[in-house]
């Protein structure tokens, strides 16, 4: 192959597929049991991380930047005066294969402008996870994008040779989408994924029953939503992730602060922010709907529908509904735990863990690593010492931001560290 | 009366000193390396000899102790290497062995949580070695890669490497204890050798060691991975703290055009 064609292949198509921000490679649970390459029964491996900080753990490219369509905020639009390129099937394969052996990737994520009709572009996504499963016996992951208003056919084959599949659902309103992205429906981001769905719940039970049954699409779904392009708030971004959540089972929704890519008057304009912060906040959100039990009703209504910025949702909560505070850490039960602001999941596994031997003060809750600066105002534990004032929510959020302050300062970490 | 174990420095060699010490019976010790071990007039010293046999006792009777994820743990802190740290061991061993209950989640106890942080920090660098690595490809047909771990992580990646790249042959060299895990593609064996420099990354001779293809790929790789970037995020403290500096050496994304 020509190194120098290539390279100049990659640049394009790699350049054109990075504001797909989904990185995840774990999941999967496909072993190598027959001594070929790869394994992704681990937890996935972030390989480098961008100097944006994301996290690399998969080739992520397009097969083509060639598009028939233009919305509005897509570089790839029809309209967009850039170069253009598509990959081979075989490069790609051989791209894939090769970073791999260096332990440079976890596998592949393929994506795709639509080129000539969605089936058309999705068949030649199949053909190349195909070929590295079935030719090269590759058991790295595979993420292939559904391509909106692909066959069921097509989709079905696809999870047979895909761990992920996702579609991007990019605006989180109807109106937005009817406003940038006039020539798609609603319909043909949804009906891939329903098929997705029934096809992973039947294999599911098919497997249940005969043990042979081949794996299907076995790291899930996933989508992804700009924010900040359309002027939706935090409350529409966030039920519209949850319907999506619950209505198609996924594993994850993305949230990719809009960058500005274009001059197009119903978009922020270049140079304005990406809203980066926000997206943190949306993704804390997230992490509370799925792993803290909250409700989404809780943290964002018509009274509250959008999330503080300078403070992080669950703490934000906490201030809400200061009555439900002190909690006892010696008592409470785990779900209670959770919501204590300071307090993260490995933290609430340590308490329970080690308050079974005696009872927790201070110095122990410390030495587990809550953070013990936030937590305070909203704990008791075996100590008499504990906050006697009567704060109001006001008064608990300036002492906790003055305390914070100079320490998160600027690390806006979107891989979310941010709950201590 | 206190004694000091001087024990070889392996972890067949520890857990031999820890049978001793049950064995004995001995309240007040210390376990040291050859190199750490002072001679002090005043207290008495006594070499153990590593037997297998013992270690494997030991072993067995920590799985069921502390559940085969605690023994796990105390394996990976002694593998950090860090001054002194058999002799927490010993006491968080000691304490198990005193207690009815399991104790490895008792982490008021100081023994029990240094144990865990110690080997957070030691599968910290674990997976970021399963990351880290880069092979490059030999001319003879072997994955190679130096690593120069914190903690010696070595044995610790025999598994992932092995189910992972099971149908090629790989090599991966901590530089500064100076011994390599090699593949065959049967078995993985721990070798001891000196490298030439031109598996050094120095860059000198580099091409008579590896394939040119090698060069093209860590070149097609390091473009890809500058074409990822999204300027207007561009957040290097963040950066930095994923990909510590100390291990740019190895990281082909990290070399500048050559
Ligand atoms: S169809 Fe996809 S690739 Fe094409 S312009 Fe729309 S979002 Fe971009």
């Amino acid at each position: 192959m020509s190194f120098e064609r290539i390279k100049e292949k990659l640049n394009i198509l790699a350049d054109a597929a990075k504001y797909d921000v989904s990185c995840s490679s774990s999941g999967s649970k496909r072993s190598n049991p027959n001594k070929q390459l790869g394994d992704s029964s681990g937890m996935g491996i972030c390989h480098s991380y961008t100097e944006d900080g994301r996290c690399v753990s998969l080739l992520k490219i397009l097969l083509t930047n060639y598009c028939i369509f233009d919305c509005a905020y897509c570089v790839t639009r029809k309209s967009n005066d850039i170069k253009r390129a598509a990959f081979k099937i075989e490069e790609v394969v051989d791209l894939t294969i090769n970073f791999y052996r260096r332990n440079y990737i976890e596998g592949l994520f393929l994506s795709s402008g639509i080129f000539k009709s969605a089936d058309y572009t999705m068949e030649r996504l199949v053909a190349v996870a195909k070929k590295l499963r079935l030719e090269e016996g590759f058991n790295g992951y595979i993420h292939l994008k559904s391509i909106p208003g692909a066959s069921d056919e097509l989709m079905r084959e696809a999870g047979l040779y895909a761990d992920r599949l996702s579609v991007n659902i990019e605006i989180p309103t109807k109106s937005g989408l009817k406003l940038l992205a006039p020539d798609k429906k609603r319909e043909d981001f949804i009906k891939p994924m329903i098929k997705v769905k029934n096809e992973i719940i039947q294999y599911k039970e098919e497997k249940r029953l005969i043990k042979s049954t081949p794996k299907y699409a076995p790291a899930g779904q996933s989508t992804q939503m700009i924010i900040g392009a359309t002027g939706e708030s935090d409350k529409d971004i966030m039920y519209a992730s949850n319907y999506f959540y619950k209505s198609f089972n996924l594993k994850r929704v993305y949230y990719s602060g809009y960058v500005p890519i274009s001059y197009d008057t119903r978009l922020p304009q270049i140079g304005s922010a990406v809203p980066m912060l926000r997206e943190n906040r949306l993704y804390q959100t997230d992490w509370l709907l799925r792993f803290y039990g909250f409700d989404i009703r809780e943290i964002l209504n018509d009274y509250h529908p959008n999330l503080d910025v300078d403070i992080d949702p669950k703490l934000s909560w906490a201030l809400r509904n200061l009555d439900v505070f002190p909690i006892d850490v010696n008592k409470a039960d785990k779900r209670w735990l959770a919501r204590i602001p300071g307090v993260g999941l490995k933290s609430v596994n340590k308490i329970i863990g080690a308050r079974r031997f005696r009872k927790l003060n201070w110095e122990h809750l410390k030495a587990i690593g809550i953070a013990y600066n936030r937590a305070k105002y909203f704990i008791t534990c075996d100590s008499r010492d504990f906050e006697r004032r009567d704060l109001t929510a006001e008064q608990i959020k300036n002492f906790i931001l003055k305390q914070s302050m100079s320490k998160y300062k600027g690390v806006y970490n979107n891989q979310l560290s941010l709950f201590n | 009366m206190k004694k000091i174990l001087i024990y070889d420095g392996t972890f067949d060699g520890f857990l031999t000193t820890v049978f001793q010490v049950f064995e004995e019976q001995l309240k007040d010790v210390e376990i040291v390396k050859p190199k750490h071990y002072q001679p002090n007039i005043f207290i008495e010293a006594e070499t153990i000899i590593t037997d297998s046999k013992k270690a494997k006792r030991v072993w067995k009777a920590l799985q069921v102790k502390v559940t085969k994820s605690g023994a796990h743990k105390l394996y990976a802190s002694f593998l950090s290497e860090i001054k002194g740290v058999e002799n927490a061991l010993l006491r968080y061993i000691v304490y198990a062995y005193c207690s009815e209950s399991f104790i490895h989640t008792d982490y008021s106890n100081k023994d029990v949580l240094r144990v865990a942080q110690v080997s957070k920090m030691v599968f910290r660098e674990r997976h970021r070695m399963e990351a880290f690595v880069r092979f490059q490809l030999t001319k003879d047909g072997i994955y190679f890669a130096n690593i120069e771990p914190d903690f010696n992580v070595l044995p610790l990646l025999l598994k992932h490497f092995k189910s992972r790249y099971a149908d090629q042959r790989w090599m991966i060299y901590d530089k500064k204890r100076g011994y390599g895990m090699y593949y065959d593609l049967n078995v993985v064996q721990y070798i001891d050798l000196e490298l030439t420099d031109a598996f050094d990354g120095s860059k000198k001779g580099l091409e008579k060691v590896f394939t040119s293809e090698e060069f093209q790929f860590q070149s097609l790789w390091k473009n890809y991975f500058d074409s990822t970037n999204i300027k207007s995020r561009k957040n290097m403290k963040l950066h930095k703290r994923h990909v510590p500096t100390r291990y740019w050496k190895y990281l082909s994304e990290k070399q500048p055009e050559l």
